[in-house]
């Protein structure tokens, strides 16, 4: 399936002057105080800060969930706040990967079919994509039977790598991950970050990672804090 | 690039994709669930066999109160009354006069206004004794013959399965109320008010009932000014499936069993509805991740819908053929009307219904916001 991701310069990830507030009793709360931040194609960029710094907040405005108050986010050069809910879903499913928190895998799926409902919802034939499915779960470290298991039969790493391959299934632009490691001991935190770097490179994502974990900053390209709101 | 333009290729590349019906997420969660479906799909099924048991005995029901007046080569019935009451669609109150007929006889749109008696008395034959509805007719007025004629005075045609159960043949006697009769031939089996129809003439007719005048008129085509003419001669005239609400009882008990049809299909539909309400409660989660990964709510709301038809199909399904089955083996005991129309219309109603249930509750997919994908919790 050719597709305007495929076809359109990849041009990463950019944020001009976002702002974002949410009420707060009779105020208003900022969570994003006049966020700049651009991360080119291969680049693997880090947004470490103390919870409730807005790490979230910028990683759903950049997922396009969530429609800041001012400031523009630019993916691959499209403006996503010139764009209807319906356009904006189909943004999702064309140049974003996400990689949750939690691993937020379906309970009644299998590993591969994980990543086969993703050709599902883009209305392609998942039996068709099966291999392409497997081949990307192999190259995240899950192979053979364990690609056949539910997530509750598989650890809290091997979850991950799913949520991994799922975020890449769909050759996105621009990866977001949010807070990967936090279910993870150190060791296979450190894996899973290593993982993300190398798939950055491999792949050519914009990929903007948050965590507050300053320990599995090693292997980034640029980390940058985040206080009350403000990218440093 | 101009944002509205990349927009309208985006939105343009992917409109296609989600015209048709997704199953991969519904199909998942029945095989990964199967126990709740299983039980939804029982429940469908339980109320299915129920609802095809209910409306063949409707069926049923309605056939032997009414097939006689039903399976009438008429148009419209003409109703009268006794002096000084007014006429009803009662074929217990009706009476009509010579007078009558003949000016329906001549009013221009009839083809026919043939005198029909109706009542109710005893046929004993051998050692047996039977309630039966006795109508006075002419030739006309028969259903088809199987053996022999038409009754001539002093005779009687008989329904074919009164005939077997009563060992009748053409050219024996048989006693209807005072009267000893010939068994002049046999007809289709009807009945009229739960009691099987035996057949005679006219003056026959008026002979062991008793009465003096027929019951009814059964008109061929309609009088033109039939309001007029009805005024004037003090009648009122239905069409032939309007008149079977004059037989005693057929509206209260066709009511009764409709009401509960009702009340079941009703029930089937919250029962489902009440399912896919808590089943896509339950989903939230998974709905809000498929969404924050691109899946449009239509996407979502008609895979939950397939969902909903595959458990439907599979329960009403299920509970049709045994509803069916059931009352084919119950047909010779009771009232139960056996056809393709008694397992398809409640099987189509359950599915219909069940499925308009299911989408009242799928509608709150379309409310889940896919940032909750995001949460730090699920």
């Amino acid at each position: 399936m050719t597709t305007t991701a495929q076809t359109t310069t990849r041009t990463g990830l950019a944020l001009r002057g976002v702002t974002l507030t949410y009420p707060d009793g009779e105020s208003r709360l900022t969570a994003l105080d006049d966020v700049t931040l651009e991360v080119a194609p291969g680049e693997f960029t880090a947004v470490a800060g103390p919870s409730g710094s807005g790490k979230s907040s910028l990683l759903a405005v950049a997922a396009t969930l969530q429609r800041p108050d001012r400031g523009q986010v630019l993916i691959d050069g499209l403006d996503a706040g010139a764009l209807g809910d319906r356009e904006r879903t189909a943004l999702r499913r064309e140049r974003l990967g996400i990689v949750f928190q939690q691993s937020n895998l379906l309970a009644s799926l299998t590993a591969v079919e994980q990543l086969l409902v993703l050709e599902s919802v883009r209305g392609g034939r998942p039996s068709a994509a099966r291999s392409r499915a497997e081949e990307l779960l192999a190259s995240v470290g899950l192979d053979g039977a364990k690609q056949r298991r539910r997530p509750h039969q598989l650890s809290g790493g091997e979850r991950q790598r799913v949520n991994i391959a799922r975020a890449l299934f769909g050759r996105p632009s621009v990866l977001l991950v949010d807070e990967p490691t936090s279910a993870l001991d150190h060791e296979r935190g450190a894996q899973i970050v290593g993982l993300l770097a190398e798939i950055t490179r491999s792949h050519g994502t914009a990929t903007v990672m948050v965590t507050h974990d300053r320990d599995l900053l090693g292997r980034v390209d640029r980390v940058l804090e985040m206080h009350d709101g403000r990218l440093a | 690039m101009d944002s509205a333009a990349a927009a309208a290729r985006v939105d343009g590349r992917t409109a296609h994709l989600h015209r048709k019906v997704p199953v991969f997420v519904a199909l998942s969660d029945i095989r990964f669930a199967k126990g709740r479906f299983a039980l939804m799909g029982a429940v469908v099924t339980l109320i299915t066999m129920l609802v095809v048991f209910l409306y063949g005995l409707t069926g049923g029901l309605a056939a032997a109160a009414s097939s006689t007046v039903a399976g009438l080569p008429a148009d419209r019935i003409v109703f009268g009354a006794p002096a000084g009451a007014a006429a009803t669609v009662s074929f217990g109150n009706s009476v009509v006069s010579a007078g009558q007929q003949a000016a329906f006889a001549a009013a221009p749109g009839v083809g026919a206004a043939h005198p029909l008696g109706v009542s109710l008395t005893r046929l004993t034959a051998s050692d047996a004794a039977v309630s039966v509805s006795v109508l006075g007719s002419p030739a006309a007025l028969l259903p088809p013959l199987r053996q022999g004629a038409a009754p001539a005075d002093g005779q009687v045609a008989v329904g074919a399965d009164t005939a077997a159960e009563y060992h009748l043949a053409v050219g024996g006697q048989v006693r209807v109320g005072p009267s000893t009769l010939t068994v002049s031939g046999v007809t289709e089996q009807r009945s009229y008010s739960h009691a099987p129809t035996v057949w005679t003439t006219l003056a026959t007719w008026e002979q062991l009932s008793g009465q003096s005048r027929p019951t009814v008129l059964a008109l061929t085509g309609s009088p033109s000014g039939g309001a007029a003419l009805d005024a004037a001669q003090g009648t009122t005239t239905v069409a032939l499936a309007d008149a079977l609400a004059g037989i005693n009882g057929f509206s209260a008990e066709q009511g009764s069993l409709q009401l509960i049809q009702g009340f079941l299909f009703a029930v089937s539909a919250l029962v489902v509805g009440a399912f896919f309400t808590v089943w896509t409660v339950q989903r939230r989660p998974d709905i809000a991740v498929l969404k924050a990964v691109g899946a449009s709510s239509g996407y979502l709301v008609r895979d939950a819908l397939a969902q909903a038809a595959a458990v439907l199909l599979g329960g009403a399904l299920l509970g049709g053929a045994a509803g069916g089955t059931g009352g084919l083996l119950a047909a010779s005991a009771v009232p139960f009307d056996v056809g393709p129309a008694t397992v398809a219309v409640p099987v189509a109603a359950m599915v219909l219904l069940g499925l308009a249930g299911a989408a009242l509750a799928v509608r709150r997919i379309t409310s889940v916001d896919p940032l909750a994908a995001l949460g730090a919790s699920r």
